[in-house]
């Protein structure tokens, strides 16, 4: 009996350590295919924008953080289901996203999108427009008079440009920017339609206190100015 | 929004009728069931299509495999091989590619690029060899002493492999050939997930069920949809076959007769 | 070719072959378990092997992959949360999260990275193995029809009891029946493999597509233009050694088992040899 009452205070004890800790270890979901937002550098670690902002994020919350990758299409339900602690992958904060999810404070000012094209009279306006699916470009696409072709990932929506499959792209400017600088053969072309609003932190509705540790952080980088050199480095657009 | 307006709206929303606009908000279940069961027709029809055509160049594959002529063996082994060797998901990648290329040297393969002629051709050619696989095993399998009979008969040639070759193995090539119908009809929801892209958001079942699993962050609702839809599907497949091996096997005395019966049973 | 990235790739391969290592077995574990049940006499376990068998093989594998490991996980976690922490009065759904009291999460939060991936790897193998089990439950229900009835009838005569009828003479004599179709469905399991990253596990299709894919200098030592093309063929190649080296050794598996049987193929395999 004696025994059983001392496993029992053990047991309870290191329950209650675990609680006290309940995040000891925040995990950062992140996709890894979109740079300069988030990438796999040659050593196979998450890099980009979001790795140095999300570690020193963590630094001033004074949080344990570990970087793990998910697809982007289940990054949502599987935030939920509590595989990871926190989305920093690039995500813009919508009002369909926020009936689900919470978001910091963003991080970027609304970065807009562009067009990128083949060549100066590409019709971006009611021509064929690749966009990945899935993403606030490919539902814009779908309401303007434009002909939408979806592809499942970035790459392929480059592709399809210079392969004339499409005659146009639609996507974040910051993504475009270092590809068009590379091939001369590419260019940007029409409107940089506003679509998404500022870019911020996913983090799950009932884990207010975490979200509101991570707000006070960005609030912090964004008034001593490291945030704006960040996002100068990184050419993310705007600085604040 | 009653769910007959919702029906008339996006019911054939896959083929590019109705509603330009796929829903946005208030996502109801009639929604879901009906976009999703719109893109089921893409399905079917790559499926239907494929097996058809598929069945041929099965036949002939088969009888190339068996044959004696040296190169017209090897041809219809590496073809078998390769396409039976290799995911699907790497067929319909490399598939994209070169009709891209040949797209941009000849006008005349335009249509290859979009998926409703390259994704068949693919499948086309993947429900080919797998068949073709199938039949010559049953082919081999046929029992000598059926031939030796024919031979007896005076029956040869093209009579001899219509009237008893022919019919035999397709018999006893049924029961794993109905298997193969259901799986292609399974592969069939790999084309605009990884092959082909979309245009106009007209695609398959799979992908108005990710288009709303993406929308309302709950894959606990279109996926299952889209599993009862296939269940659905791989059932009246099973009847058909089924009501096809009956035929087959109207011949044989009763008792073998049941047997085989029971065998497609099973799948039920 | 050889930086640390590259060798994720490499590590890939190690993984899709560990999964199917472990993968076959389990399966065939389902797949048995499933066929017993089918062929019970008891009418409710009977119902329910039939229906593990028909809904998991009516259903296409992708569309199970997109929401099962999902639902797996969080079912696993609801069982730990219930026998855990019995005095959690919150409700597990709030809303949209899903959440469980911290000692139940699987794993724990606060363990190492290696220990989620194998954790998930875990679960990628639980969930081809129920799929592939349910294919392999045909297959075997339709081997031990196959055993010919006589020979448990005789055994009968000697007065065995049902079980040892089942373990003695059924067991051993159906794996003859069963061959052809297991290997058929090795065959396939190796190629359902690329759909291995919806299980969030990252395979030899993820990593080709991510090294493949055009790299800028800005971030990477490495820049080169989009040769996804190169991978991919390296990965066909790859799956075209691996299956025919799986198809000779179950050919030869079954010409062993099956020889004497007077068929046209006996015959040609004659005329192929000359």
């Amino acid at each position: 009996m004696k025994k059983l009452i001392m496993s029992t205070l053990i047991w309870g004890l290191t329950a209650g350590f675990s609680l006290a800790g309940s995040h000891s270890v925040i995990r950062m979901g992140t996709e890894g295919a979109y740079p300069p937002w988030n990438f796999v550098d040659d050593n196979g670690e998450v890099a980009g924008f979001e790795r140095e902002l999300g570690d020193e994020l963590c630094k001033r919350a004074e949080l344990n953080c570990e970087w793990v990758l998910n697809d982007w299409d289940s990054i949502i339900p599987n935030l939920v289901s509590g595989n990871y602690d926190t989305i920093i992958a690039g995500m813009s904060i919508t009002d369909d996203r926020k009936e689900k999810i919470d978001f910091t404070t963003n991080y970027t000012q609304p970065d807009p999108s562009s067009y990128l094209a083949a060549s100066e009279g590409a019709n971006w306006s009611t021509g064929v427009i690749a966009a990945q699916s899935n993403t606030i470009q490919a539902a814009y696409i779908a309401e303007t008079g434009a002909t939408l072709v979806e592809f499942a990932t970035p790459e392929e929506t480059i592709a399809a440009v210079r392969n004339g499959e499409a005659d146009a792209v639609l996507a974040d400017d910051s993504y475009l920017k270092p590809i068009a600088a590379e091939d001369s053969g590419l260019m940007f072309v029409g409107d940089r339609p506003l679509i998404g609003g500022g870019v911020g932190m996913g983090i799950r509705k009932s884990d207010a206190e975490l979200r509101d540790k991570f707000t006070a952080a960005i609030e912090s980088m964004k008034a001593d100015g490291t945030l704006n050199a960040l996002i100068t480095k990184w050419e993310i657009g705007e600085t604040f | 929004m009653s769910c007959f307006e919702i029906i008339t709206d996006y019911g054939l929303r896959s083929i590019g009728l109705g509603e330009r606009l796929l829903p946005k908000t208030d996502f109801t279940i009639c929604h879901q069931l009906t976009l999703i069961g719109s893109g089921m027709l893409w399905n079917i029809y790559f499926g239907t299509v494929a097996l058809a055509s598929g069945f041929v160049l099965a036949t002939l594959l088969a009888l190339g495999k068996a044959a004696n002529h040296f190169y017209l063996r090897k041809a219809s082994e590496w073809f078998i091989f390769v396409f039976r060797g290799s995911p699907l998901f790497i067929q319909f990648f490399f598939a994209y590619f070169l009709f891209l290329s040949l797209k941009q040297n000849f006008t005349f393969f335009s249509p290859l690029t979009s998926a409703w002629a390259g994704a068949l051709f693919v499948l086309f050619c993947n429900t080919a060899a797998y068949s073709g696989e199938i039949f010559y095993g049953a082919l081999r399998a046929i029992p000598k002493n059926d031939i030796e009979a024919a031979d007896a008969y005076g029956i040869t040639g093209w009579a001899r492999f219509r009237r008893i070759i022919w019919p035999t193995m397709l018999r006893l090539a049924w029961p794993a050939y109905t298997n193969e119908a259901i799986f292609l009809f399974h592969a069939t929801t790999l084309v605009f997930f990884s092959g082909f892209p979309a245009w106009q958001q007209r695609g398959d079942a799979l992908y108005y069920a990710n288009y709303f699993a993406d929308k309302t962050f709950n894959p606990f609702i279109p996926y299952p949809i889209l599993a009862g839809y296939f269940i659905i599907l791989t059932l009246i497949l099973i009847g058909l076959f089924g009501v096809a091996n009956r035929k087959l096997n109207n011949h044989l005395p009763k008792e073998q007769h049941s047997k085989i019966k029971f065998k497609i049973k099973l799948i039920r | 070719m050889t930086t640390p990235k590259h060798m994720n790739l490499f590590y890939s391969v190690g993984t899709v072959l560990l999964l199917l290592t472990l993968t076959a077995p389990t399966a065939l574990l389902f797949g048995f378990g499933g066929a017993v049940m089918a062929r019970s006499k008891n009418v409710l376990v009977k119902v329910i092997g039939n229906a593990y068998i028909s809904i998991v093989r009516g259903v296409p594998d992708i569309a199970f992959f997109l929401f099962f490991v999902i639902a797996l996980d969080q079912f696993f976690e609801w069982i730990r949360h219930k026998t855990l922490c019995p005095e959690w009065n919150e409700p597990i759904r709030q809303g949209n999260d899903f959440i469980v009291c911290t000692i139940a999460k699987l794993p724990l939060n606060s363990s190492p990275q290696w220990i989620h991936e194998v954790y998930g790897f875990f679960l990628a193998v639980f969930t081809f193995a129920i799929v592939f089990g349910a294919f392999a439950a045909n297959v075997l229900y339709g081997a031990m029809r196959a055993v010919p009835k006589s020979q448990l009838e005789t055994a009968v005569s000697f007065g065995m009891t049902d079980g040892q009828v089942f373990r003695r003479i059924l067991v051993p004599q159906m794996w003859i029946y069963a061959l052809p179709g297991l290997g058929n469905l090795w065959m396939i399991l190796i190629k359902a493999t690329p759909l291995l990253f919806l299980l969030g596990i990252e395979d030899i299709v993820y990593w080709a597509r991510e090294l493949g894919g055009t790299k800028t200098a800005k971030f990477t030592s490495y820049p080169h233009g989009d040769w996804r093309v190169w991978y991919f063929f390296g990965l066909l190649v790859f799956y075209l050694i691996f299956t025919r080296i799986s198809e000779v050794t179950i050919d030869g598996l079954t010409k062993r088992l099956s020889r004497g049987a007077a068929t046209l193929g006996s015959n040609l395999q004659g005329q192929v040899g000359r």
